[in-house]
């Protein structure tokens, strides 16, 4: 029952994310730059399909899709940073660059997991984490070290969103059972890691670490900010409302 | 595209020892914008194991009014060509 829900919450980040992203398919700022976007949120639905089907053969009376695209914002477990605004370019830059170096930490440890599904899921999205993370922190550097209006807009991006960066290192009952059975991450040991990889990238930007420590929280026991919501209602909206059809 | 991006022309090699080959170009403001953009537009269907790209002002071309001076006089040394020469039966990929 727990690993369902640890894999649950893996594969619910990288489904909403990529919705997310997917929303800049014909938005992006340049034609390179849209491509490169989707190509990411792509990755992340790829990501989102391994950790479901897996979630859905352990559970063994649902589908991938099914957990996809039935159930409500209140049993999906993805981290809230994921479901958070688009907002401009810098928004989703900074989004982009928080989540996937902590989840190049995070792919990389559960590499070694017990779990033979797991750790091959895992091993898979390390390689493409690594690009995302490439991308993201480029240019994160080119827009904090750019000019001062690019500068800041992403250091009020960076405090805008910084809040539910608490999120990835917590660890609840399921996260210490995995832990102890050899299968998960101690979330909470990647913070130094974490710390210093980001510290090092903000500082290449000219941007400043944020003081506020005033984390968020929920995405665990299912609760999430109102954007969840919205981007459910899009994304479940066909197959809830046309249940039979085939892709 | 704002004046502060130019245009880079993309060269991909699609094995270890083979020439890169040009398949053509991305905007961006710099290097490491023109290798990801080069490899998001370029290489998603596992085309590529290295990538080139070279500002496309960087590049030298002839022009078409050289192709005189330049083309025609070799039409007419047919003996340039490898053609007039037996290959012996052992060598292959020539």
């Amino acid at each position: 029952m727990s690993v369902i829900n640890y894999t649950l919450r893996i594969g619910d980040s990288s489904l909403i994310l990529g919705q997310r992203l997917s929303d800049w398919c014909t938005n992006g700022p340049t034609l390179e730059e849209d491509i490169a976007l989707t190509n990411i949120s792509l990755d992340l639905f790829g990501q989102a399909n391994g950790f479901l089907e897996y979630a859905a053969k352990l559970n063994g009376t649902k589908s991938a899709d099914d957990l996809a695209f039935k159930r409500d914002s209140n049993q999906f477990f993805n981290l809230l940073i994921t479901e958070q605004e688009n907002g401009h370019f810098g928004d989703t830059i900074v989004r982009q660059f928080l989540y996937s170096s902590f989840f190049l930490l995070f792919y990389t440890e559960l590499a070694k997991s017990k779990d033979a599904t797991l750790s091959a899921l895992a091993a898979k999205s390390v390689k493409e984490i690594k690009y995302h993370l490439r991308h993201s922190e480029s240019w994160l550097i080119r827009l904090g070290d750019g000019t001062v209006e690019s500068n800041k807009k992403v250091q009020d991006a960076i405090n805008n969103i910084w809040d539910f960066t608490g999120e990835f290192f917590e660890m609840d009952e399921i996260d210490n059972q995995m832990l102890n059975e050899g299968i998960g991450v101690n979330n909470a040991k990647l913070k130094f890691l974490w710390d210093d990889l980001v510290n090092k990238t903000l500082e290449k930007a000219n941007l400043n670490y944020p003081n506020n420590t005033n984390m968020k929280t929920g995405s665990k026991t299912g609760v999430h900010t109102n954007y969840l919501y919205t981007v459910l209602k899009e994304m479940q909206y066909l197959p809830r409302k046309y249940p039979d059809a085939k892709w | 595209m704002s004046e502060t991006t130019n245009v880079w022309e993309v060269f991909i090699q699609s094995k270890n020892g083979l020439a890169h080959k040009h398949v053509g170009n991305v905007h961006a403001a710099d290097k490491e914008m023109a290798l990801q953009n080069a490899r998001d537009v370029y290489t998603r269907r596992n085309e590529g194991s290295c990538i080139w790209v070279v500002k496309t002002i960087n590049i030298v071309s002839s022009e078409s009014e050289d192709g005189e001076s330049f083309f025609n006089p070799s039409n007419d040394k047919m003996y340039r060509h490898p053609t007039f020469y037996n290959m012996p039966d052992g060598a292959k990929n020539i």
